[in-house]
């Protein structure tokens, strides 16, 4: 083994050594603020090119194709059935998540011996959080849309989205229930519970701030998704919100997709509108989450 | 978990035919939701194959691979996904650029350098740019970069890959460097000081200690952050375009594999036709990438793991 002091090549000219040295934290601070500045960047965008477009109106009335019906004064235009569709599609998203994502997680944490199939099932979890959006929209087109003849409707946009995320709400349910501590199970099998009582009564309530935590994050993600439900067939000219599980429905980000891609320039306007609704419905998902995790978290 | 099951079968003793059969229904149907996610990606493979095979009997693999023409919609036809595959590289690659030195400098800073009271602030606030929808992101650079390039290359169009390159960077940015920073902040303080001990400057422990010990978990970062690049989709559709072409100019429009697949799903293209089916092929190309991307990820962080105690 080399006894050579691989740091003392050049000590002699310390000052360089430390003038190098501070360039290069002057490098690495500037590129930490080059993401901050293109965050602020981006939202001061938003909120400027939305700025007086976003009324009352824009939120309680369906889209028009005539810019002056968006304006004040007009006959009113807005985003009205898309954000209905939204909330529908992430009601629906978040009962059919909840099942099979806490299902898949118990199954995993409490049920689940350590062998191959275990494994295996974990690896293609991780495998699925990889999978880009569209590749679940072709996988909704093909399987709910086609397949079992749902067509284009609010039911197979949820299950796709479901699709989506459930890989993401699985892991973070895995781990609100690993939090939970042994011993408490140890003790209700002490007082002669059955395996289902100590899930169900023990560990499932200690766990639920974290499973919903995870949960409320992973439909937030999911709401601002555009790519799968587009290849659905989520429609961005209907005028009427989703009246049952088969209608047909529109959703806030294909809106904002078809404004953003139309050719008159005010449009613009409508786009960034359209974004700062949904940026608002996304912050206040974030905001619950967030409320729920300090408010039940033990650490804090 | 066995042990626990052992316990619970002593402690209930004698009358237990029925709660075992509950238990045992209870158990079935917890399996079925985690079975979901493998039907998931079967499903997935076969639906991709079944409409690949489709679209390949009408279309020979060759021409597919190799043919430098993309139009399977508009006559004259042709089914070359060179220049598709050629958008998403530039995409990719460009958008890599700016990401990598950017997150790794970031990594560096905030997990050596900065006060633990402003990293609990910066990190957080970074990775709002991952949690933000990339239709967003679409419009960001239409409206702000593409000027922004317009402005210094007069001749751009509203669509160019450049402006695609720079959101998608941006976008990555923070899975670069959150990831990154939990790899140099798992090195243990020892090797900083021994080197420091040796007289190490803090730049040399940071440059030729912290990075190459949590190399695998940087390089395994990259790798995620450019398979998410190579499926990024709303953005690139808005930014660079719906135009497929092997072009090395970045101001020009090009058209990335997920924004054809983008081009199709909004236009009323019947099932069974060519151009229905050729989703599947490009959708099967796409998912080829990302996965192998994915495994090399996996494998990198599980081969070259160093385990500190």
């Amino acid at each position: 083994m080399s006894t050579s002091n691989p740091f003392a090549e050049g000590t002699d000219d310390i000052e360089r050594k430390r003038m190098i040295g501070r360039v290069f934290v002057a490098i690495c601070f500037a590129s930490t603020l080059v993401g901050i500045v293109a965050l602020v960047a981006l939202i001061a965008d938003v909120l400027y090119e939305s700025w007086g477009w976003v009324t009352w109106e824009f939120l309680t009335y369906p889209p028009s194709q005539v810019i002056e019906n968006f304006l004040p004064g007009g006959r009113g235009a807005g985003i009205y059935p898309a954000l209905v569709g939204s909330i529908f599609l992430i009601a629906l998203t978040a009962v059919f998540t909840v099942f099979l994502g806490v299902g898949a997680a118990v199954y995993l944490e409490e049920y689940a011996s350590e062998n191959w199939l275990t494994s295996f099932i974990e690896a293609n979890i991780a495998n699925l959080a990889g999978v880009p959006s569209i590749v679940y929209g072709l996988l909704g087109l093909a399987i709910f849309v086609r397949g079992m003849q749902l067509g284009s409707s609010l039911v197979a946009g949820a299950l796709t989205l479901t699709l989506l995320i459930l890989p993401i709400v699985i892991v973070s349910t895995q781990e609100a229930l690993r939090a939970v501590p042994d011993s408490q199970r140890q003790a209700a099998y002490g007082v002669g519970a059955t395996q289902w009582q100590v899930i169900r009564d023990v560990v499932l309530p200690r766990a639920l701030p974290g499973i919903m935590t995870g949960t409320i994050l992973s439909l937030s993600r999911a709401i601002g998704e555009t790519a799968p439900i587009l290849m659905v067939g989520a429609a961005t000219s209907l005028f009427v919100a989703p009246d049952g599980l088969t209608s047909s429905f529109s959703a806030m980000p294909m809106m904002i997709f078809e404004w953003a891609t139309l050719p008159e320039p005010e449009f613009q306007h409508v786009a960034a509108a359209g974004i700062v609704v949904l940026l608002t419905i996304l912050l206040l998902m974030n905001a619950v989450a967030i409320l729920i995790r300090n408010r039940y978290d033990p650490r804090s | 978990m066995s042990q626990a099951e052992e316990t619970a079968e002593i402690t209930t003793g004698g009358a237990r035919g029925i709660d075992d059969r509950k238990n045992a229904a209870i158990r079935y149907v917890f399996f079925s939701c985690a079975l979901v996610t493998v039907l998931t990606t079967l499903g997935i493979i076969l639906v991709l194959i079944q409409g690949s095979v489709e679209f390949f009997q009408q279309v020979s693999i060759l021409e597919y691979l190799t043919g430098t023409e993309w139009s399977p919609v508009i006559r004259p036809r042709s089914y070359g996904v060179l220049p598709l595959v050629w958008g998403t590289l530039i995409i990719t690659v460009g958008s890599a650029l700016i990401a990598i030195p950017i997150g790794t400098a970031t990594a560096i800073y905030l997990s050596e350098y900065a006060d633990p009271q402003v990293r609990k602030i910066v990190k957080p606030t970074l990775e709002i740019l991952a949690g933000i929808p990339t239709i967003v992101y679409g419009f960001f650079a239409l409206s702000f970069i593409t000027p922004i390039i317009q402005y210094f290359v007069p001749d751009t169009g509203t669509f160019n890959a450049a402006a695609g390159a720079i959101v998608v960077g941006i976008m990555i940015i923070p899975m670069v460097s959150s990831l990154s920073e939990d790899a140099m902040s798992a090195v243990p303080d020892d090797l900083r000081n021994a080197a420091y001990g040796l007289g190490a400057t803090k730049f040399e422990v940071s440059t030729r200690v912290v990075v190459p010990a949590s190399l695998s978990g940087v390089i395994a970062s990259y790798i995620l952050a450019l398979s998410r690049a190579i499926g990024e989709t709303m953005a690139v559709t808005l930014a660079a375009g719906m135009s497929p072409q092997i072009t090395t100019d970045p101001f020009e429009p090009i058209q990335t594999m997920t924004a054809y697949m983008v081009q199709i799903g909004i236009s009323d293209v019947s099932v069974g036709s060519i151009g229905y089916q050729s989703l599947f092929a490009v959708g099967l190309t796409l998912f080829a990438m990302t996965l192998s991307m994915n495994l090399i990820s996996l494998w990198i962080k599980s081969r070259y793991r160093e385990e500190y105690q």
